[in-house]
């Protein structure tokens, strides 16, 4: 395994971790409080840096940990995960999401608003820190946060740089004198089972400052009490380093969770911790001045004195907090003994049982499922060539046969679910979308997702993530009111876009729910006149209205916007929805909001039809197509022309196409009394009655591909096996419709062009 | 092993001889995948009369095509004794629909003879050589001349 390997592997785990990094968040944006959910996310985040250090990805392992670092205000109570904060962190998981995928596939990232977002979550970090130095400090961030907030309503990146230089000026002025800090390292047995080594982290401590180190040995016990894997050593180390008390932990961050670690600022030292990083603007020249004035009058002199040795005590302590706070859930964590341990070890634990995966490649998967396909295929043709040839039905092979049936279905059925996948990881990326366009547009909005671990095909799930963004941009940006108006409309100014998925008679029914203004009618009506899809009298019903926006080179926004108005949109919605197999319809009530309901298949690979005889050979027909079935009455059909017919269904007369004529496997057109009318939508709206000899019944077909080893064949869809191994096809409803249309105008060039 | 290793460096091939009517054919061995019995296919709509339609090869759907009409001979009447040479044709794998497979041939290149000029533009486009063998004359077959490309087929 090499390194791209690795590395591979690693950029799947973080996509597994981002996914559970959102999800906590959001759940904690919901109000969840439970701090398992908060240790979740700061783990998410942890592996991450983790993982990116090894790999030398600097900027998203300095992302990461001042992300962490804010995170563990949280978890140490310290930070009260407000909306507010949830939100810089939502955003902040979004960049870290997009460093990730800079750092997998080349590409930038947006600096100002990663730089921002860091600059936001350390002003959070630094938040509450009780000391009066905050007063100080607190206007900086909050000075930056409206330059922050504004920062990603601008995708073109425009944003005062300046301005965060001057903060980062203020932070990172070196230090004069460096500080001391006194280091206790103990390290638990653990430590060392980890693989990991006391002396190696030494030795990356002394290189981030000078310092001394003491091995105290009194724990070691005898020899012959001494257990060879225990852990007896604790070192005190004095490091001189500039890189403050985080940089310390940082050289143990790995190990941490195994050891004993105290780091200690050294009191005699606080003049030197004065110029520490952590406090741009400490009052210490201010003391000086006095001082420099001090001989000249005695009196002020000492008062000078004792002012400076105030300050100086009064700043040490302010550093100590100030450092101190940042760092206080790490040094919980680490100052806690055993119990956090176990208490550590039983969550792996929990965590490990709650479900152990492996990966596979999909390619693996899916020459799995060809082969079950051909298994249950050849069972059904064994079966009933036993039968056939099998007279009294009670043998042993006829027992044996059925459970064969029974397992080969259960093998099936066991194979589908593996690529079956929960629609969460798409539903999540909307949550991403709808983040993004709340903020472009300046509206608010929320997105209740519902049943997101309703399982679906993958390339289902692959191939519904571009159509369901598009639907969102069009919900918040057409559908959504700005809040002024909503509140004027008596509404939540915060909108709702609700996105549910359940499972409907084996089928994924999605819907995408706002409560905005609903569907314009009239201006759709306008519009639709306008570009001359539907005639200025044409009477519509409300429906019909709500169809049109479906239609291609149709949008009622008013002015071409980033996100959406193009008039592409619905349209390549539409179609790559009926791609999928699936159809997709819109209610819509004006005031309260529009809703679009999608139903797709399951899976891609298998298909519902009903199979039917069609001058001696079986067709399958998509049973998605297809409406009614009906027995024809010669008193209902009635001609039309020379060679057209229509059948009266209802009072309303509907073409009748005869598919063995369509497809030339007759030369003359069929009675229709001997036949049976299926009665079919297309795609291109409007019904036809498909003329079909008989209906043999209905099943599920494995769909196989002509194209692979024939070439594309006009009204065929695709070709499946039947039980008895002979091909069948199946039928391309709306290449016969269409072909059936052209018909009507030019037989023989109708034909031409279907042949 | 040994043996075709020995045939492949004297720049020696196998070839299949199959019968169509009372004349033989061969194609190379490397493009024949398996030969199978005839089985009934499925016709296709629209499609030229050469093709016979398709056939469940184990789960992959296999074009057949009818060799004797695709060379401008008469059509098969397919029965049960009649045999499919399941071949891959540039990335295709087809049917090929023959009256029976008779011989396996090892020649080298000097065996085989240069078609004669004959008017026809069809044996122009398959033909690629004569082969002369125990008085025997059997028609070597290029079938990238018989599928030369996607839209030939249909």
């Amino acid at each position: 395994m090499d390194m791209n390997e690795i590395k591979e592997i690693f950029f799947q785990e973080c996509e597994e971790q981002l996914a559970e990094l959102e999800s906590g968040l959001l759940k904690l944006n919901d109000g969840d409080r439970d701090p398992e959910t908060v240790n979740a996310v700061f783990r998410a985040v942890h592996s991450i840096k983790g993982g990116a250090g090894a790999f030398g990805l600097d900027d998203l392992v300095a992302f990461a940990h001042v992300f962490e670092t804010t995170l563990d205000c949280v978890r140490s109570n310290k930070l009260e995960p407000t909306q507010d904060v949830l939100k810089v962190m939502l955003k902040s998981a979004d960049v870290l999401a997009d460093l990730t995928n800079a750092a997998r596939d080349g590409g930038s990232v947006d600096e100002s608003r990663s730089r921002g977002l860091v600059k936001e979550l350390e002003a959070l970090a630094h938040g509450e820190v009780p000391a009066p130095s905050a007063a100080v400090e607190a206007p900086v961030p909050k000075a930056a946060a409206p330059v922050v907030a504004v920062a990603p309503t601008d995708p073109s990146g425009f944003q005062p740089i300046p301005f965060s230089f001057d903060d980062f000026g203020g932070e990172d002025e070196p230090a004069a004198a460096l500080p001391t800090y006194e280091v206790t390292f103990k390290p638990r047995a653990e430590l060392f089972s980890k693989g990991n080594e006391a002396s190696l982290l030494l030795r990356d401590l002394s290189r981030i400052g000078e310092m001394s180190i003491f091995c105290n040995t009194d724990d070691v016990p005898a020899l012959h009490k001494m257990d060879p894997e225990g852990s007896y050593l604790h070192w005190v180390i004095s490091i001189k380093t500039d890189k403050g008390e985080d940089g310390i932990r940082q050289v143990f961050e790995f190990a941490e969770w195994d050891c004993e670690l105290d780091i200690k600022l050294q009191e005699d030292d606080a003049a030197s911790a004065e110029a520490d990083s952590e406090l741009p603007m400490i009052p210490v020249p201010f003391d000086l001045s006095i001082l420099d004035d001090g001989p000249a009058v005695a009196e002020a002199d000492t008062s000078a004195d004792v002012a400076a040795a105030v300050a100086a005590a009064d700043t040490a302590s302010n550093v100590m907090q100030m450092a101190g706070a940042a760092a206080r859930g790490e040094k919980k964590e680490s100052a806690a003994t055993a119990a956090a341990a176990a208490a550590n070890n039983a969550q792996a634990a929990n965590n490990a049982s709650a479900g152990q995966t492996i990966r596979v490649d999909l390619d693996r998967v899916d020459r799995l499922i060809n082969l079950v396909g051909e298994l249950v295929i050849n069972q059904a043709m064994l079966s009933q060539s036993v039968i056939e040839n099998d007279n009294n039905g009670t043998s042993s092979i006829n027992m044996g046969l059925e459970e064969l049936q029974q397992l080969t279905r259960e093998i099936q059925d066991s194979v589908m679910a593996i690529r079956a996948q929960p629609v969460k990881p798409v539903f999540q990326r909307m949550a991403r979308t709808v983040r993004e366009i709340a903020d472009i547009t300046g509206k608010s909005v929320r997105l209740v997702t519902e049943g997101e671990n309703t399982e679906v095909d993958k390339t289902v799930i692959d191939k519904l993530a571009e159509p369901l963004t598009h639907m969102i941009r069009n919900a918040v940006d057409h559908g959504l009111e700005m809040p002024e108006k909503r509140v004027a409309l008596g509404k939540n100014p915060e909108g709702t876009v609700k996105l549910t998925a359940k499972h409907r008679s084996g089928r994924i029914v999605i819907e995408l729910t706002d409560d905005g203004a609903g569907i314009n009618r009239e201006k759709v009506r306008q519009k639709a006149i306008a570009n001359d899809l539907i005639s200025a009298d044409a009477n519509l019903t409300d429906e019909e209205i709500d169809n049109l926006i479906f239609h291609a080179g149709f949008s009622t926004a008013d002015k071409v916007s980033d996100l959406s108005g193009r008039g592409v949109g619905m349209d390549v919605v539409k179609r790559s929805i009926q791609a999928l197999g699936g159809r997709i319809s819109i209610s819509s009530k004006p005031g309260q909001g529009s809703t679009f309901s999608m139903s797709l298949p399951l899976t891609l690979a298998v298909l519902d039809g009903m199979v039917v005889t069609v001058a001696g050979q079986t067709l399958v027909v998509p049973l998605t197509a297809i409406v009614e079935t009906l027995q024809p009455e010669a008193s209902s059909i009635h001609s039309f022309g020379a060679t057209q017919r229509l059948i009266s269904i209802r009072n309303s007369f509907c073409p009748l196409v005869d598919v063995g004529r369509i497809l030339n496997f007759r030369a003359m057109q069929a009675n229709p009394v001997e036949g049976v009318a299926l009665l079919v939508e297309s795609e291109g709206g409007g019904q036809r009655a498909l003329m079909v000899d008989a209906i043999q019944g209905q099943r599920q077909v494995v769909i196989k591909s002509l194209e692979a080893n024939y070439t594309h064949v006009p009204g065929i869809a695709a070709a499946t096996i039947l039980g008895d191994g002979r091909v069948a096809l199946i039928l391309d409803v709306d290449a016969v419709v269409a072909a059936s249309r052209g018909q009507s105008l030019k037989q023989e060039m109708s034909l031409a062009s279907v042949g | 092993m040994s043996y075709l290793v020995k045939n492949l460096t004297q720049g020696s091939r196998e070839l299949i001889a199959f019968r169509i009517g009372d004349q033989e054919f061969c194609v190379n061995i490397m493009s024949v995948r398996e030969i199978r019995g005839w089985t009934p296919a499925t016709p296709m709509p629209h499609s030229p009369s050469y093709m016979k339609g398709v056939l469940n090869l184990r789960g992959a759907v296999l074009p057949i095509i009818d060799l004797s009409a695709r060379l401008g001979m008469r059509p098969t009447e397919p029965s049960p004794r009649h045999v499919i040479i399941v071949a891959q044709v540039n990335r295709k794998v087809v049917g090929l629909l023959v009256e029976a497979v008779s011989d396996i041939l090892t020649v080298t290149d000097d065996n085989i003879q240069p078609t004669p000029e004959i008017s026809s533009d069809l044996e122009k486009q398959f033909a690629r050589g004569i082969l002369a063998i125990d008085k025997r004359m059997i028609c070597l077959v290029e079938l990238e001349g018989l599928f030369p490309d996607e839209s030939e087929a249909a």
